[in-house]
């Protein structure tokens, strides 16, 4: 994989590290402004925040020799609570140190309830070309218990502005999995985002993160995580009504219609490099990896000093980088190429051909790819694999 | 003052018989014996004031915590008597209380020439002091009825004289009353042992003769051996020769606990002492054998010897399979301590390289695996105790099993199964539940009778391997812990007992093989295929559990193919944070034992080896 990769592209991710409120099952280094400083606002805590990234940019440049960026990618937190100029200045910023790919595809996360025409407007003015927006679920008890506050209906309208002004790349993001959600409900949100103009979907399994509030509720038994068949159920009926409407899976929990994958999250899979700025935010460069100091305020000092915000680094061994790709490549449509494996592992996968979860066409072709059934088991696979 | 100092007492080797009282306590557990004991040694001076600590005679921690004696004692206490001035000698010869040590129990008892019964008297006489009661009687010895522990509030001395009046056929003004928490009575009690008890009688001019009634090995000094003197004399220029081996021995020592070793010229007839030789290994010098001269040597031995004779095995296996010498070491070691344990390698699809080991009992097993765990810091896995078989196969051939992994698989004229004779004594409400219980247990009703008004004996032959599989905790819980157990081997009988095998994706898993009654096969199946399927995580592929007699399914479950395990999400920060997942769960597979291609955690093994009550016990600690 490491051979394949272009050395001279560089992947941004540029992390903005607020919410308005924080949902329970939320474990992301994200901050709301009360969390940052009392009864502040949120302009009072982004101030300056745009010049940091615009800073940390500037040290890419020095510590990188690539030529051009391919894509960029703000998540968060909430990236759609910053103004879409200040979302430009970054983009600016990326383009006069790197200069941007032909086909640059940068996307944003975006909150429903932040989102408005006008606003919708200025991000695509800005630069911005794909919006991945919040939906999680069609029920209103169901987007109660993973504490989202937007209204079901405002997902379609966001869509259809986002249409009039131009974006036509439009993801939703949902979950299922939450305690609560029957097989119904989950088929009323596939129904409902599947009706609407979009060309990708991605679909998680709840995971309940330690240290969330979710988390607390399960503990003390409040709310009862579904059992793991139940959840399975639910990923066969989204892999099977996507595929029916269109969309094809071309990672574990991600679909979209043809030539629509998000390029960003497949730079990730496929061990591309990438540069994350922001406090957390982690990077990858040929093997190298790393991450930033985690709170906003570390990071702000860090920068002010012209200091790396860098927390701590790891450099993968051959051993590492060829478990890492094991572990990245099984998840994708493309899958493993057969050659990076031994007879021990050639020995589990044809133990899971006769499972029916490894595909036999893709590897009598040299490849290993997950069936349908495969991909929920991806990490015993891996694990089987790498151990 | 009725103690004597030790230096003007009548010393070793010089002491007339007629001046020698050899006695035991016959007591059940909690009856207050090692307290009566300690109040002796206090009394009689023999251990000072200052030095005085609780349990004083029981050596091993595993007999201090659990309140039994596992090897026996026996102290000389000099004592004046209360009665006509005398000077006297007392052995007091410390006996074993468990069913699992029973023939110790009868060396000691041939030891000496009377015992006292020690009963609390707020609970009454327990089975197993019954059994060991009816022992002393049937080698003669002089019964001194004791009630303990009347400074009790609940003691009721009268309702318990009564008991014991009519076992031992006295008045029951005979019993006497002590306690040996406040000394009460035992001034008293020595006193009659004086005077009840006959003074032992031996040729002193005859060949020597002694019995071994304990032998200890001390890693500093070798095998101390504990020798009652019958006939003659044995003093340290002996050359000493064991009965039943012939082998000879250099008599390096021999002395006299007072509590603590007290070197001495010799031993005289009816005297009560130990000797070193030298040897290294107990079973060398084995308890129940008779010591003689070896110059002089008698034709003639004591009555009574027996080669220990292992009722229940068990497989023992370290957790991690690296630490398999250190097993072999530790039982090598225990085994110069312990002439009835005995074991051989054996090696396990299931569960690695370990041993077959022997046991007397349940309660050997127990306290065996604890020193094990104990003294050797090994993490032990143990599979279900089985009695001994002989199965007989279709052309006549005959064969001993131990282990239900050898019980052959072709045809089978008969099987034989050792059969015991139980007493269970409990108050008499509870005479349906035991009966139950025992009705369930294969066992057949030999009698009943009442000790007292509201006190039941009841006495039925039962299949050794019933008692071997729970029975004493359910009997314990059906009677509120009331009822008390004792039992015999009387015997085998033949039984229709069958091998159920556990089977996961049709393999066989040795560890979990049973030999049952062909009655219980199909319970002991559905339980064991019900716990599997609980204990073994989803896999791959689905796995058939099945419970087997032969080639006929008994039982089935089935453990469904996993189904999910995958996290939805892996971008850019969990990219890191899913590889070290990865690597800690190499760590994880390594505790994974393979059976075919199913993965069995250990854990699994573990619990489905435990049963139900033993956990209970577990949580309750």
């Amino acid at each position: 994989m490491a051979t394949s990769v272009d050395s001279s592209a560089l992947s941004f991710y540029i992390h903005i590290p607020y919410c308005i409120k924080r949902c329970g099952y939320c474990d992301f280094n994200t901050y709301t402004p009360a969390e940052l400083k009392d009864e502040a606002t949120l302009a009072d805590v982004s101030q300056g925040y745009i010049d940091l990234l615009i800073e940390e940019i500037s040290m890419a440049r020095a510590a990188s020799n690539a030529t051009f960026v391919p894509t960029i990618f703000f998540g968060g937190g909430t990236p759609s609570l910053m103004e879409p100029e200040d979302l430009g200045r970054v983009i600016a910023a990326i383009e006069k140190n790197f200069g941007l790919a032909d086909d640059v595809e940068i996307t944003m996360e975006a909150n429903p309830d932040s989102l408005t025409l006008e606003r919708l407007a200025g991000y695509r003015a800005a630069g911005i070309n794909r919006l991945s927006i919040g939906m999680q679920s069609a029920a209103t008890h169901v987007l109660k218990v993973l504490d989202r506050t937007h209204n079901p209906e405002n997902i379609s309208k966001v869509v259809t502005w986002a249409h009039q002004v131009g974006f036509k790349e439009i993801s939703l993001d949902l979950i299922y999995g939450t305690p609560g959600e029957t097989l119904a409900d989950w088929e009323q949100s596939l129904d409902a985002a599947l009706a609407l103009d979009i060309t990708h979907i991605s679909a998680y399994a709840l995971i309940v993160e330690n240290g969330t509030k979710l988390a607390a509720q399960v503990k003390r038994g409040d709310v009862v995580i579904p059992d793991d068949d139940e959840t399975a159920d639910k990923y066969l009926l989204a892999d099977n009504k996507m595929r029916a409407a269109g969309f094809d899976w071309y990672e574990v929990s991600n679909w979209s219609k043809s030539d629509s994958p998000c390029r960003h999250n497949v730079a990730y899979w496929q061990g591309a490099n990438w540069w994350g700025a922001g406090p957390g935010a982690h990077s990858h460069i040929a093997g190298r990896r790393w991450w930033n100091v985690k709170h906003p305020t570390a990071y702000r000092e860090r920068i002010e000093k012209s200091e790396s915000p860098m927390q701590e680094e790891e450099i993968l061994s051959e051993a590492e980088r060829s478990r890492e790709e094991i572990m990245l490549l099984i998840r994708l449509a493309t899958g493993l190429p057969r050659t990076g494996l031994d007879a021990r592992q050639a020995g589990i996968v044809a133990s899971y051909i006769e499972s029916s979860d490894v595909d036999p066409a893709a590897w009598s072709q040299g490849a290993l790819v997950l069936t349908q059934q495969g991909r929920l088991i991806a990490d015993r696979i891996v694990r089987e694999l790498v151990v | 003052m009725p103690a004597i100092p030790l230096a003007k007492a009548p010393q070793p080797s010089q002491t007339n018989p007629a001046q020698i009282r050899n006695f035991c306590i016959i007591a059940h557990i909690d009856h207050g014996k090692s307290t009566l004991a300690d109040r002796m040694l206090g009394i009689t001076e023999v251990v000072e004031q200052r030095n005085m600590r609780a349990q004083y005679l029981d050596r091993m921690d595993i007999e201090r915590e659990r309140g039994i004696t596992i090897k026996s004692q026996a102290v000389r206490l000099p004592w004046r008597s209360g009665i006509d001035g005398q000077e006297y000698i007392l052995n007091m010869i410390d006996t074993p209380g468990h069913v699992d040590f029973s023939y110790e129990v009868s060396r000691s008892l041939a030891a000496c020439e009377g015992a006292v019964l020690l009963v609390d008297c707020a609970q009454g006489i327990e089975a197993q002091t019954l059994a060991n009661l009816y022992l002393a009687m049937e080698n003669n010895l002089t019964i001194i009825p004791v009630l303990n522990k009347i400074d009790l509030p609940a003691a009721q001395p009268e309702k318990f004289a009564q008991e014991l009046a009519k076992l031992i056929g006295c008045e029951p003004e005979d019993c006497l009353r002590v306690s040996g928490k406040t000394g009460a009575g035992v001034e008293e009690l020595l006193d009659q042992i004086v005077k009840q008890i006959p003074a032992p009688v031996g040729d002193p001019q005859a060949p020597a003769r002694a019995l071994i009634f304990d032998s200890v090995y001390d890693s500093y000094r070798g095998v101390v051996t504990y020798v009652r003197v019958v006939d003659g004399h044995l003093s340290t220029r002996d050359q000493i020769q064991m009965f039943s081996t012939g082998v000879r021995h250099e008599m390096l020592e021999v002395g006299v606990i007072s509590p603590e070793p007290v070197p001495s010229k010799g031993l005289g007839v009816g005297e009560v002492g130990y000797l070193i030789t030298g040897v290294k290994d107990v079973r060398q010098s084995r308890v129940g054998d008779t010591v003689t001269n070896y110059q002089r040597p008698t034709d003639k031995a004591l009555a009574g010897y027996k080669d220990p004779r292992p009722m229940v095995f068990s497989g023992l296996f370290p957790l991690d399979g690296a630490e398999y010498p250190m097993l072999r070491e530790a039982l090598d070691k225990l085994q110069l301590n312990d002439a009835a344990l005995v074991y051989e390698p054996e090696n396990s699809a299931a569960l690695g390289f370990g041993f077959r080991c022997g046991f007397l009992g349940l309660l050997h097993m127990e306290i065996v695996r604890e020193r094990l765990e104990r003294e050797a810091g090994l993490a032990l896995i143990s599979t279900a105790p089985n009695v001994v078989y002989r199965v007989t196969d279709d052309v006549g051939n005959e064969m001993v099993v131990t282990n239900p992994s050898e019980f052959p698989d072709g045809k089978i004229m008969k099987v034989e199964e050792p059969i015991v004779r139980a007493t269970v004594l409990a108050p008499s409400e509870f005479i349906g539940a035991i009966m139950e219980l025992c009705q369930q247990r294969r066992g057949t009703l030999l009698g009943m009778d009442y000790l007292s008004e509201d006190r039941v004996e009841i006495r039925y032959t039962l299949p050794l391997a019933e008692i071997v599989f729970d029975f004493f905790d359910q009997l314990k819980s059906r009677t509120r812990g009331y009822a008390s157990l004792d039992y015999e081997p009387i015997g085998e009988a033949e039984g229709d007992l069958v091998k159920v095998d556990i089977l996961l994706q049709s393999e066989k898993v040795d560890a979990f093989s049973a030999i049952v009654h062909r009655d219980k096969a199909y319970s002991y199946g559905v339980m064991m295929t019900t716990k599997l399927r609980e204990l073994i995580p989803r896999q791959q592929f689905e796995i058939p559990i099945q419970a087997a007699i032969g080639s006929r399914i008994i039982a089935r479950e089935s453990i469904r193919a996993i189904r999910k395990d995958v996290l939805a999400k892996c971008y850019g920060g969990d990219i890191s944070r899913k590889r070290k997942l990865l690597e800690k769960q190499k760590e994880g597979k390594k505790r994974m034992k393979m059976v075919g291609r199913v993965e069995v955690p250990q854990e699994a093994f573990i619990a489905a080896l435990t049963t139900d009550d033993e956990k209970s016990k577990e949580a309750k600690k």
